[in-house]
């Protein structure tokens, strides 16, 4: 893999920030976008925009194309044994919030489980404390170890004949922790439950491969994998998928209206209601196919690398805590002793360097942490280890300048 | 931007030393707050006698900004009447937005303004000044008969 190539396809690499070259080390939060990627949005605009499933006309026959081709190459990038399968959605929030709503509802009875883990971001975390309270399900957590890890004996011990819903994320995004995805899916399934996994912080790194892992739904956004904000999808099992009505009605996702009732088309279209985010669906399909250019393989390989060598550097700082598993995404969560995040955040910020600090929507973990708050740097394949020089070096800097300034 | 246009001396003192640190009494009016895209929180409480803010106490967690804010906060605000807090409130709330404060003494609170220039950091300044503002609010309406 051509870092140094990749490089020249992100423009917005190329700058400075308050005088220093940027290192980009957020992309856990969103990542950056590749030239052919936001070619590609502009393409449609300039050259075929149109609204997709009714015109009769050119541009119309066009810009549908290119939408359900969109769909067909999110089909293939997850191996999913049909395109009907793959619902477009804003993001990974409103595809989790769209089994909560329109599958977990309807499933849901008083004294069932509903089990999800202390590692989960908001967005897999809220929608189902709100099933539980909109059916009298009971949310169970599995326990995490001391390492940020969950045990496969406590997953399978936490899921019980009552449990109908497993929900739980791929890739921490605080901890970097992958989880066994598809042995958590044949426990799941041995009890009788559905499993729906986020993958936001996995598809844009990791090959995924939905029949494999044999999950029921899987969620990611498009925005962290070099595609436009806005642009989400959710994949779901056929007879899953046909058993939930739409949350949202109107038009593109009708069959048959009448005065008093209506009948919806077939999936994934009844999921669709109002004009889709076509021009999202279009970068997506282009921000796969240049991910697929570089390979999956080889973008896991070079976070690991990058993973481990931040490790390295990370923890030979004198006062710096890593908080993780050793074997993880390609993200670092860190805290300098008595300086608050966000202060090390602003004096990263002025040297250039762009991290993340806060609670990342990870309330309930950053308690089991210990803490209130952390630094994140996360990585993506146009990031080298000469960038994570430069973040240790610059956490050696905040460290003197409080030292100096604090007294 | 210069980090030691942000981190001025007072500011830091402040954060090492917070002044008004603790609890009052149960019966004072409470506020808790937090940041909630941070994490930052502050726990403040104002006592009010004869319209006036005669003691005030904070504990909570936060970045340097944020204490310091909250410590300058309440040592500005004690001694000061209702009205004449709520107005400060007012003018910190322009500094940090980089408007005209008028004719206010701000004293020490003058050192926060660099903050103006990190829009990132402005909310963690807010935040004291928020809970005074609704601590205050609370207080004006009578609690009892």
């Amino acid at each position: 893999m051509n870092v140094k190539e990749i490089r020249k396809l992100f423009p917005i690499l190329h700058q400075e920030v308050n005088g220093h070259p940027l290192v980009y080390l957020d992309s856990a939060a969103t990542s950056q976008k590749p030239l052919p990627v936001i070619e590609a949005v502009e393409r449609y605009y300039r050259e075929y925009n149109s609204n997709v499933h009714r015109g009769v006309h050119t541009l119309g026959t066009k810009a549908t194309e290119a939408y359900e081709g969109a769909r067909e190459k999110v089909a293939r990038f997850l191996n999913a044994p049909d395109s009907a399968q793959i619902i477009f959605t804003r993001g990974t929030t409103s595809a989790l919030n769209l089994v909560a709503w329109s599958y977990a509802r309807r499933v849901l009875r008083e004294g069932d489980e509903i089990v999800i883990t202390p590692m989960e971001h908001h967005s897999n975390l809220i929608p189902w404390q709100q099933a539980a309270k909109a059916t009298g399900a009971t949310l169970k957590y599995v326990p995490l170890r001391p390492d940020g890890t969950i045990a496969v004996e406590d997953f399978a011990q936490t899921v019980t004949e009552r449990t109908k819903i497993v929900a739980v994320t791929h890739v921490s995004n605080v901890l970097g922790t992958i989880n066994p995805i598809k042995t958590f899916a044949a426990i799941a399934h041995e009890k009788g439950a559905v499993i729906v996994v986020d993958g936001a912080q996995s598809a844009p790194h990791m090959k995924v491969d939905v029949q494999d892992l044999d999950v029921d739904f899987y969620a990611f956004s498009g925005h962290k994998m070099c595609a436009p904000t806005g642009i989400g999808v959710l994949y779901g099992k056929r007879h899953l998928l046909e058993q939930m009505e739409p949350v949202e009605f109107g038009g593109e996702m009708i069959d048959t209206v009448e005065l008093y009732d209506s009948t919806w088309k077939e999936i994934p279209w009844k999921f669709e209601g109002g004009t889709p985010i076509i021009a999202g669906a279009i970068g997506l399909a282009a921000a796969i196919d240049f991910l697929e250019s570089v390979g999956l393989d080889a973008i896991r390989a070079h976070e690991e690398q990058l993973a481990r060598y931040a490790l390295e550097r990370l923890r030979a700082i004198d006062g710096v805590t890593v908080y993780g598993p050793e074997e993880r995404a390609g993200l670092v969560t860190f805290n300098v002793e008595g300086i608050h995040p966000h202060d090390v955040a602003t004096v990263l910020d002025s040297r250039g360097i762009a991290v993340r600090a806060g609670h990342h929507c990870a309330q309930p973990l950053m308690r089991w942490l210990g803490v209130t708050a952390t630094a994140r740097a996360s990585f993506y394949l146009y990031n080298t280890e000469e960038e994570i020089d430069k973040l240790a070096d610059a956490l050696q800097y905040a460290k003197e300048y409080f030292h100096n300034v604090l007294g | 931007m210069s980090l030691d246009e942000l981190y001025r001396q007072v500011i830091l003192d402040h954060y090492q030393k917070p002044r008004n640190w603790g609890r009052l009494d149960d019966d004072a009016v409470t506020v808790d707050l937090n940041n909630p895209t941070c994490g930052d929180r502050i726990s403040l409480q104002l006592r009010v006698e004869g319209g006036k803010v005669t003691d005030v106490r904070f504990t909570g967690e936060g970045c340097s900004i944020s204490l310091a804010s909250a410590s300058m906060m309440t040592e500005a605000i004690k001694g000061k009447s209702v009205d004449e807090a709520l107005a400060l409130a007012d003018a910190f709330s322009r500094l940090m937005q980089r408007q005209d404060v008028g004719d206010i003494d701000l004293g020490d609170l003058e050192a926060l303004q660099g903050v103006s220039k990190f829009p990132a950091r402005i909310k963690c300044a807010l935040l004291a000044w928020k809970a005074m503002q609704e601590g205050l609010r609370h207080a004006g309406q009578p609690a009892k008969e």
